[in-house]
């Protein structure tokens, strides 16, 4: 109830501040011409109202909670030591006594006393904060007000107000890399304690040995397994995407009339909105069972959940950015080159090898570039569908397991989050994030400059 | 193909030279009777009828949007690469029908070869496109033979002495002017009868553009050469025969030489003498 | 030099023999690229047609289950529990609470299978007369109660909360066979198997068997699974309930945060961002975070949101935030674009006339490219509502079985339901439930896409 109250308050203060800013602007419009126009006055007065407003309450939202727990530590009597439970429930019945919940049980005349205590303390802090940010907000308000002259800049002073913003917003995704960055390499640093660097980008075995009790190291952490699991999915989900994708491309822009494009087009992205955990499944109960049946048919082992499923369905998952990437770029391949090679009386498909592809070559390669770094990455379908056999072999009929299986596994497993066995996740969460932001960068570099060629 | 029925009453538009045959004693190897163009539903050339002396130029000239480029990729079908495009009426090479059935559009286009209005070497090295033509027609068999072909096409274009020395590096580090004679050059390659050429120097500077000009007049003596051009001037230093097109129609077409001093039509005066353009 | 030797004409006839020979073998070529191309294509197709094929022919049937037409009689005998309790005047709320959830305890050790078992018997009696046959089957109790979901045990048990005088009375209701007495009533169990390899008991099979020819045992739509909230004990009755909620929670926190700063930001750096190397570092950053693997961003929840800031584990704020930061490029990359798109003489026309850069972004361009920015943050929801790989890092994979009240509670989430079922030991009867989860995942991706076209077809119509 009190925080509408306090948001009616706010909108209050805004709405006369802003009434304020343009009736008063429209007076001083009768001596000169304004420099803003008086919306622009209104819109400078209802921010100096209600900014101070908020920041006000902003600080005690943040800060609400530590007095709070101040005004009760003074209240507990000395022989209850913080920081034990019974401590902690007699923080609690205070707290309950104060919001007039009540307690189960004998009330203490302490407790009573420091229960109402604490109820009128936060009480009247309440009302002087509102009070507080209210009057602030007036001050502001009367300030500004008295300083509003047709000179004066307003428009200028509340753009700069939305740029602020703006930039603040754009900043978000700076603090995000920053974010990722330091908490993986501090955790990685942390893992390093347990684990040489050595042993885990150069170990061939895979085995972190959980154990509940001890903080320790107890098994072998060498990446190397996951590295090859990874590699080999994604080869395989570039050996099923890159020509179906490619060939797609080629024929939806060279070949297809345009109501025929117009039409598959669509249906072949659909591939690419459905979530992976989707095709997760789908390769778990129906992609790997028909592989492994296949297998027996001509006789030849093939596991349901092996590094042959998991890459396959990754594939098809693949195609539709194969195939939008690789069309985006053959059509930026000038028709003047096309053409050239037409009026030599090449055939259509030799003018798309010989000359379309490899002018598009580079644009390509970038597109295939961001798949692996998409195929790295994905963690759903391999989780269900690889199998999670941190074992090294080149056997794709196996089962493998992945960077992002392992980072899963770690990190929904029962070890205590400042173990090795958690840690490890961080460690191979880094490596997964330089791999793929190497291939971003250099897909980035390429595709810009195959599209600066024909510009 | 049947002539489109609207295009018979067109008199105008049939203005078969006084003295056919006069210049370099040629007979006649290309003809166009009645063709039309359409773009989807809009009409683009309206019964056109000419016929094309051998081993000479003929320019095309009338203002931008005339058709005259439209028209000039008929004579190869290049019109077909563009959808919605219907091309109707005849046109015949050696008194053959171009739209025949038994005739591949790929056997054509290696006999009528097109220089564009902008340079468009392929991305490959010098000799890998000039080889190109050739070595998909299956022209060449070894490489001496290739090595050879590739020489005599380059000197044909005046482009070997610049070139001889870097035969291996991209066609597109060429300047405009090299990157165009490379594109005749290949043209040359794949060893073809008629020589399309629309606006082939309207990308060049002045100075690539003479030595495009010089190079014209001397394939006229071995190829039937018919070029698309903007500039009035250039029509009447390069060719023998000019046609005059506006608004997708015919208007005119004679002797260069009459063209320019003494036109027909009030229409070709107007456009010559700078009035409409 | 053949071409010195021979004539003109001559070369040009060798030429013109040679192409020609060359001519089939190419069209061949051709014709094989071309079929290349189009195999591709249908392929593709062919991937999407049997990937929703596969996914409804599974789990369509899910949303028909099996249930039994009983009467429940709510013996006193078996409910024996006081009065309930009323507030009494002066009893604090602590006190009052504390004495009802005592009565609530008691109404739930109440031994409601037997009430159960008495059901099962009737409707086995009620089978017998109608069939004619007359025999009467001996069925054990723990056959009886084998073939009712027992969450049907909380069905009765609330009936008696929301009104305890129905104690005593008799109720004609629709309950739902258990997971495995579906199974077997839908035919995915083998009748060949001997009877220690069956989950079910011979008694209970020929009792399922029996009620489903007299048609007391039969299909209904199961609304349950859009209004229950998951369950391990009684895996008939598990729904989606809190997996939906966990996800508009989500969708919430991504809506009001993802957009409005993703936008904002598009707006910077299209419109007012000076040329410079702070603003190429934000540019190349964006470009980077759109394609770091969204389980890496499940792993900043993990250390930053989790670790550091001890939020909840297992909140939708908590997944709301991390699918923030995650779809936050795709908003921002989309919503440039659509910037970029309005033509530079609308820019200059709004600044001709004397307008401010932000007046003429506000009052000009923005309102231009409504529908395009409405389109990139459907988009990015619908993305993040897929999203699963992080979810499970910041301990979504925890089984949650309430409705999340507020975003700070423990939550399941639409994705990770999906994880959680595919992983359930029960397969016989999850395999199918799972493609029905993912049936109804994808219908809202769909809806999300198709609200994002009409919308779009809307707002240009009116632009």
């Amino acid at each position: 109830m009190t925080s509408v109250l306090i948001a009616a308050l706010a909108l209050i203060l805004m709405g006369v501040a802003y009434q304020q800013g343009v009736s008063r602007s429209r007076a001083l419009a009768g001596a000169s011409r304004l420099h803003s126009r008086p919306q622009y006055h209104g819109a400078f007065l209802a921010l100096w109202a209600t900014v101070p407003l908020l920041f006000v309450l902003l600080i005690w939202v943040v800060t609400s909670g530590m007095i709070q727990d101040w005004y009760i530590a003074s209240q507990i009597p000395a022989e209850i030591l913080p920081g034990t439970t019974e401590y902690a429930s007699a923080a609690a019945r205070l707290r309950n006594i104060a919001s007039g919940f009540g307690v189960a049980g004998e009330i203490a005349p302490w407790e009573a006393e420091a229960g109402e205590g604490l109820a009128r303390f936060m009480t009247i802090l309440r009302l002087s904060i509102v009070a507080l940010g209210a009057l602030l907000g007036v001050a502001g308000l009367l300030v500004m007000r008295a300083r509003l002259s047709p000179r004066l800049r307003a428009r200028n002073h509340v753009e700069t107000v939305i740029k602020t913003v703006l930039i603040f917003c754009s900043i978000v995704a700076i603090l995000t890399t920053i974010g990722i960055v330091v908490s993986l390499v501090t955790e990685t640093v942390r893992f390093f304690t347990y684990v040489s660097p050595v042993d885990f980008f150069f170990g061939t075995v895979w085995n972190p040995g959980y154990s509940t009790t001890s903080n320790e190291a107890s098994g072998s952490y060498g990446m190397l397994p996951l590295l090859a699991g990874t590699v080999m999915i994604s080869a395989i989900a570039m050996l099923v995407a890159l020509p179906v994708g490619l060939m797609s491309a080629i024929w939806l822009t060279q070949y297809a009339t345009p109501r025929l494009r117009n039409v598959i087009k669509p249906v072949i992205e659909v591939l690419a909105g459905i979530p992976t955990i989707v095709y997760g499944f789908f390769a778990l109960v129906t992609v790997g069972p028909a592989l492994s049946a296949f297998g027996d048919f001509i006789g030849f082992g093939i596991n349901a959940t092996s590094a042959l499923t998991a890459g396959i369905v990754m594939g098809i998952m693949i195609i539709p950015f194969i195939s939008s990437l690789s069309d985006d770029i053959i059509r930026q391949v000038p028709r003047a080159m096309r053409d050239g090679s037409l009026g030599l009386g090449a055939t259509k498909s030799e003018t798309i090898r010989m000359v379309i592809v490899p002018a598009a070559l580079p644009g390509i390669v970038g597109a295939i570039l961001l798949a692996v770094s998409r195929a790295i990455g994905e963690t759903m379908i391999v989780v269900l569908a690889a199998g999670n056999a941190p074992i090294l072999r080149f056997d794709p009929t196996e089962p493998v397991s992945t960077f992002t299986v392992t980072i899963v596994t770690a990190l929904t497993g029962d070890a205590d989050f400042a173990s090795p066995q958690s840690l490890v996740a961080f460690a191979l969460g880094l490596t997964l994030f330089v791999i793929t932001l190497m291939l971003n960068i250099g897909a980035l570099v390429i595709v810009r400059k195959y599209r600066e060629q024909y510009e | 193909m049947n002539a489109t029925p609207d295009t018979s009453p067109m008199g105008a538009n049939r203005i078969i030279p006084s003295a056919p045959a006069s210049s370099a004693g040629a007979e006649s190897r290309i003809s166009a009777r009645d063709v039309t163009v359409h773009y989807g539903e809009k009409q683009a050339i309206f019964g056109v009828s000419m016929e094309v002396p051998e081993k000479s130029v003929t320019a095309f000239i009338g203002p931008s949007g005339c058709g005259k480029s439209t028209f000039l990729r008929c004579f190869n079908r290049m019109n077909d690469t563009i959808e919605g495009c219907r091309v109707g009426g005849e046109i015949t090479i050696d008194g053959e029908d171009i739209h025949r059935p038994s005739l591949d559009v790929v056997e054509l286009r290696a006999r009528v070869g097109m220089v564009f209005q902008k340079p468009n070497p392929f991305p490959k090295s010098i000799y890998d496109n000039i080889a190109y033509g050739p070595r998909i027609h299956g022209l060449v068999k070894s490489k001496a033979e290739t090595d050879a072909l590739v020489e005599s096409s380059l000197k044909k274009a005046g482009l070997w002495k610049e070139v001889s020395d870097r035969l291996d590096q991209p066609g597109t580090g060429l300047s405009g002017g090299q990157q165009q004679r490379l594109c005749i050059a290949r043209t040359i390659a794949t060893g073809p009868e008629v020589i399309l050429m629309d606006e082939p120097c309207s990308a060049l500077d002045p100075i690539a553009t003479s030595i495009v000009e010089d190079l014209i007049h001397e394939l006229r003596e071995q190829y039937t050469i018919i070029i698309v051009t903007h500039s009035m001037q250039q029509a009447a230093r390069v060719s023998q025969k000019t046609a005059f097109f506006h608004l997708g129609k015919l208007i005119e077409y004679g002797e260069t030489e009459q063209i320019f001093v003494n036109p027909r039509e009030k229409q070709t005066e107007a456009y010559i003498t700078g009035r409409i353009g | 030099m053949t071409e010195a030797l021979e004539t003109e004409a001559e070369a040009n006839t060798r030429r013109r023999a040679q192409v020609r020979k060359s001519l089939s073998r190419r069209n061949r070529a051709e014709k094989r690229f071309k079929m290349l191309g189009l195999g591709s294509v249908l392929a593709a197709m062919a991937f999407v047609a049997v990937l929703f094929g596969n996914i409804l022919t599974n789990g369509l049937p899910a949303f028909w289950q099996f249930n039994i037409d009983a009467e429940v009689y709510f013996d006193p005998e078996i409910i024996n529990v006081p009065e309930v309790p009323v507030q009494q005047a002066g009893q604090s709320d602590a006190d009052f609470r504390a004495e009802m959830l005592g009565w609530q305890r008691r109404l739930a050790m109440v031994n409601w299978n037997r009430i159960l078992v008495s059901s099962v018997e009737g409707a086995l009696a009620e089978a017998e007369t109608a069939d004619g046959a007359g025999t009467v089957t001996e069925i054990d109790t723990r056959s009886a109660q084998s073939i009712i979901d027992s969450g049907a045990r909380f069905v009765l048990r609330d009936m008696v909360l929301a009104d305890p005088t129905i104690i005593g009375e008799r109720r004609e209701m629709q309950l739902l066979l258990s997971a495995d007495g579906d199974n077997w009533a839908k035919g995915k169990l083998s009748r060949d198997l001997p009877d220690d390899r069956q989950q079910l008991s011979r008694a209970a099979r020929d009792a399922i068997d029996l009620l489903t020819e007299e048609g007391i045992v039969h299909r209904a739509f199961a609304w349950h699974i859009f209004t229950n909230v998951d369950s391990r004990s009684s895996p008939a009755s598990a729904g989606l309930a809190g997996a939906f909620v966990g996800s508009f929670y989500m969708m919430l926190v991504v809506i009001l945060l993802a957009v409005p700063i993703g936008v904002s930001s598009a707006i910077y750096l299209e419109e007012f961002a000076p040329k410079n190397p702070f603003t190429d570092l934000i540019e190349v950053n964006i470009n980077n975070l759109a394609a770091v693997p969204s389980i890496v961003f499940g792993l900043l929840g993990a250390a930053v949101f989790i670790n550091i800031f001890h939020l909840p584990l297992s909140a939708p704020l908590v997944g709301g935030l991390v699918l923030t930061l995650m779809t936050l490029p795709t908003i921002i990359i989309a919503t440039r674009s659509a910037l970029r798109a309005v033509p530079p003489s609308l820019r200059q026309a709004a600044l001709g006339i004397g307008a401010s850069k932000t007046q003429m972004v506000f009052h000009h361009v923005l309102p231009v490219t409504y529908p395009g920015i409405l389109t990139a943050s459907i988009l990015g929801v619908a993305q993040a509502l897929g999203e699963t790989a992080p979810l499970l890092l910041i301990g979504m994979n925890a089984f949650v079985a309430n409705v999340p009240a507020t975003p700070m509670d423990q939550s399941a989430a639409l994705p990770v339901q999906i994880y959680l079922w595919q992983g359930n030991e029960n397969r016989n009867f999850f395999e199918e439930r799972t493609f029905a989860a993912i049936i109804v995942l994808l219908a809202l991706m769909i809806l999300l896409n198709a609200l994002a076209i009409w919308l779009r077809g809307r707002l240009e119509r009116k632009a």
